[in-house]
């Protein structure tokens, strides 16, 4: 990934030391930076997690450990839209798995994957914390409440 | 923002404050947790303010914005007051009217009213919804009183005055004494006595000790704690700070999750404000007690809900348990003592120590003088979600039946169907039959049923639920979520959700419920952490109580509720059946074909069985069969 300057007028790699900074160049906040970083980009980008290596001097591999250890990390650039349907407990009785095979068939896409022109990525999550609304389509932070498979058009069409 | 730096000074303030509440003031309150703003609260809190100021009823209404008011499926909701109207389901359009009726001419508007799902009948008044009023809630009953970005709310319901009173008048130890005394257990998990955990870390050695919160709310489909700090943060903060200084710790971590965010806005705001006016920091109102906090967001792990990998994490490594021969609160983060609460453990501190242990163990089950463990104390909050009329969030007192809080307080099964199950303690808990619809729910009998307390998960099942279906959903939970360090863990429950994956695709074979009851047992025994041992509880309460409906996937090849797809097939009724065409049209399969005004048929090869047309039939004439269709070869199926 070549090197660009962000709307902000700092460099990427100047963003991400300034998230560094934010947390005092400590070890154990790697997965709060990894947090932040991934708010900024959208994902986690190989160069970005090098530099962050080398800047809190810890082993590239004890980034990656972290990064694939825990769900709310992605390797991978996310669509302009991240779809998170629900299959918690609440909503898989209420039928969310449904819904997530209809988003998966309407997208063409399975979870969790992106579309080729980086649109939509679709993941399947346990738990919103909206149980009581289930089933529970978020995108991108905007809830959807008591979806049934009949309702995903609408709600892609809304996203577009 | 006044600074206090004494206790005298904090509480004129907080006299000042509790005497600018007036209780017949007229105040339109309305719920906007997560929930409610998933509903639309924000737009009715734009057109209120909107309202208020063209109508010029600035000094006559005011607008509290609170937190979640726990019912959420009628949300967005409003209450009025004095009088404690409830208005439900409310739309940006309504406002006017709402103005117009109720605030300038006192007149209800019948259309907004919430209809009691087992009466049928309009109910106008909060406290006359049997959905609150057979509640008892001492702990979320605060979020209707407050705005939870102000700390002022909170000091002018009596907010902080635990934590000025535990300063000024009690030794760490006697704030231990009185916690161990309550009974009160921990909310989170096991419901292990909070006072002898606070008791062990108060003399462990070490010079520095930490107090942590876990709200990582792992346990799919539970919210309580997103309730608490969402309607309420000062009070886990409150609670925290009296634990900190009984324990003898001056830091302090929150793990929340990284799906609740705007529990961490609002955590991080009522910390701010707390520093600001000296109730939190340095020299904690002149005592001399330092205390700081600090919060931490979850990386989407399940397991970091586990004590040892909720440390870990906190130390920026992969959350993986350790074995539990040395204890958290000798060596826990960062190797020095440490005490774990559940962010509802937390928030009763304050309540204790303001109404006093009697008050207290005169809620619940059993006799704690002389045992913290002889009983349940106090309330719990559980999340009332699934197949019930009225689902949220419900604090009830520890001993009450399944029964009253199922039928009394959820108004029942939704469409009349029937009740079938409630699993209780998520993933590590089980699944409870009708039978025991009389259980008391307190820690030791939902134990003794198979199931657990757990963070307060409570999902309700009717008779279109499938037990096998919902084992095999823990599993595949467990399998996904299992860190991989112990080998039973990593190996085990993935072979449990193989077989139980097989039975519900169809390939359920003899000797299948054999193996699965081993491998629980070697699971269960040899688990390094409870994720693994308690794994195999799902399988087991649902062997226990629902072992027809495994005989029949595997010897019948059917599924009886109608869930497992390679198990069922789709027809339509020839009589209801009007011929619309509907479900022709939304069919992704064009598997369903017929003459126009003539009843339809489904091409059973082509059927994916996703359920689109039984959303679309007005008629409800699409069934769904158990079994396969006769005429669809068993490899064949659409799985
Ligand atoms: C796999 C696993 C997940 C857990 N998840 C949570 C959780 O999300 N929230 C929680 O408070 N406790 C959770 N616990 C229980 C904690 O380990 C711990 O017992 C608890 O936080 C202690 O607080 P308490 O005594 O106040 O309940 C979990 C335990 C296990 C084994
Ligand atoms: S189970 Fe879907 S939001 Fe909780």
């Amino acid at each position: 990934m070549p090197i660009t300057t962000m709307p902000t007028g700092l460099t990427e790699l100047e963003k991400v030391d300034e998230i560094i900074e934010s947390h005092y160049w400590e070890e154990s906040a790697l997965i709060g930076i990894l947090q932040d970083v991934q708010r900024e980009f959208n994902y986690l980008p190989r160069p970005l997690l090098k530099h962050i290596a080398q800047r809190l001097d810890i082993p590239l591999n004890r980034i990656y450990s972290v990064a694939t250890f825990y769900r709310a990390f992605t390797l991978k650039p996310r669509g302009k839209y991240t779809i998170s349907a629900c299959l918690g407990t609440a909503c898989h009785v209420r039928g969310g798995k449904r819904v997530v095979e209809e988003l998966e068939r309407r997208l063409g896409i399975k979870a969790p994957d992106t579309t080729n022109d980086l649109k939509y990525s679709l993941q399947a999550v346990n738990c919103l914390g909206a149980c009581a609304l289930g089933p529970v389509v978020v995108v991108n932070g905007e809830y959807h409440a008591q979806i049934t498979p009949k309702k995903v058009s609408g709600i892609l069409k809304q996203y577009q | 923002m006044r600074q206090v730096n004494n206790v005298a000074a904090f509480q004129s303030w907080q006299d000042e404050l509790m005497k600018s509440r007036n209780p017949n003031a007229r105040i339109i309150i309305i719920s906007s947790g997560t929930c409610g703003i998933a509903n639309g609260s924000k737009f009715i809190i734009e057109a209120l303010t909107e309202q208020i100021r063209k109508h010029n009823l600035d000094s006559q209404v005011s607008l509290r914005v609170t937190g979640c008011l726990s019912f959420c499926q009628i949300e967005p909701l409003i209450e009025i007051q004095p009088e404690s109207i409830l208005y439900t389901g409310v739309k940006p359009e309504d406002v006017p009217e709402i103005m117009e009726q109720t605030i300038k001419n006192k007149k209800i508007i019948e259309r907004l009213l919430y209809i009691d799902p087992v009466t049928g009948k309009k109910v106008t008044y909060a406290d006359e919804i049997p959905f609150y009023n057979k509640q008892s809630r001492i702990i979320s009953g605060d979020n209707l009183k407050i705005d939870p970005t102000k700390i002022e709310d909170y000091i002018s319901i009596g907010g902080y005055s635990a934590l000025a009173k535990a300063l000024s008048t009690m030794k760490p130890e006697a704030i231990i004494d009185m916690i161990k005394k309550s009974g009160l257990r921990g909310r989170g998990g096991g419901g292990f006595p909070a006072g002898v955990k606070w008791e062990s870390c108060h003399k462990a050695h070490g010079d520095l000790k930490y107090v942590i919160c876990n709200a990582d709310e792992g346990d799919p489909g539970a919210y309580a704690n997103r309730g608490l700090l969402e309607g309420n943060p000062h009070s886990v903060l409150e609670g925290m700070i009296i634990g900190a200084y009984a324990i003898g710790s001056n830091i302090g971590y929150i793990y929340i999750r990284d799906e609740y965010p705007l529990a961490v806005e609002l955590f991080e705001n009522a910390i701010k404000q707390a520093e600001e006016c000296g109730l939190l920091g340095r020299n904690i109102l002149g005592s001399g007690f330092n205390f700081v906090m600090n919060i931490n967001r979850g990386g989407g792990a399940f397991v970091c809900g586990e004590s040892s990998a909720l440390m870990a994490s906190l130390e920026g490594k992969i959350g993986e348990p350790r074995a539990k021969y040395i204890h958290m609160v000798e060596r826990g983060l960062y190797d020095r003592p440490s005490c774990l609460n559940n962010v509802e453990t937390w928030a009763n501190i304050p309540l204790i120590l303001n109404k006093d242990v009697d008050w207290f163990t005169k809620i619940g089950t059993g006799d704690v003088t002389n045992n913290p463990w002889g009983g349940s104390k106090g309330t719990k909050i559980f999340s009332l979600v699934g197949k019930v009329n009225n689902t949220g969030l419900v604090e009830v007192p520890m001993g009450i039946t399944l029964r009253e809080i199922v039928y009394g307080i959820g108004g029942g099964i939704r469409g009349n169907k029937r009740f079938k199950a409630v699993q209780t303690g998520g993933p590590s808990g089980g699944c409870i039959p009708d039978k025991l619809l009389d259980l008391q729910v307190d820690y030791d009998r939902l134990t003794e049923a198979g199931s657990m307390m757990g963070s307060g998960g409570m999902i309700v099942m009717d008779e279109y639920g499938c037990m096998v279906d919902v084992a095999c959903y823990f599993l595949n939970f467990l399998r996904e979520e299992s860190c991989g360090k112990c080998v039973p863990c990593r190996e085990g429950i993935e072979r449990m959700w193989e077989i139980l994956n097989d039975i519900c695709e169809g390939r359920g074979q003899k000797g299948n419920i054999e193996l699965l009851m081993e491998l629980s047992e070697m699971v269960k025994d040899s688990a390094l952490c409870q994720l693994g041992a308690t794994a195999p509880n799902p399988v087991l309460t649902t062997l226990k109580y629902f072992y027809d409906e495994y005989e029949a996937h595997i010897k019948e090849e059917k599924c009886p509720a109608g869930v497992c797809k390679a198990l069922i097939h789709y027809t339509i009724d020839e009589v209801s059946c009007k011929g619309c065409g509907a479900c022709v049209k939304s069919c992704p399969g064009e598997a369903i074909s017929g003459e126009k005004k003539k009843p339809h048929k489904i091409d059973q090869e082509r059927c994916i069985k996703c359920g689109v047309c039984i959303d679309t039939c007005k008629f409800e004439s699409v069934k769904i069969i158990p079994g396969r269709h006769p005429s669809v070869k068993k490899e064949l199926v659409n799985v």
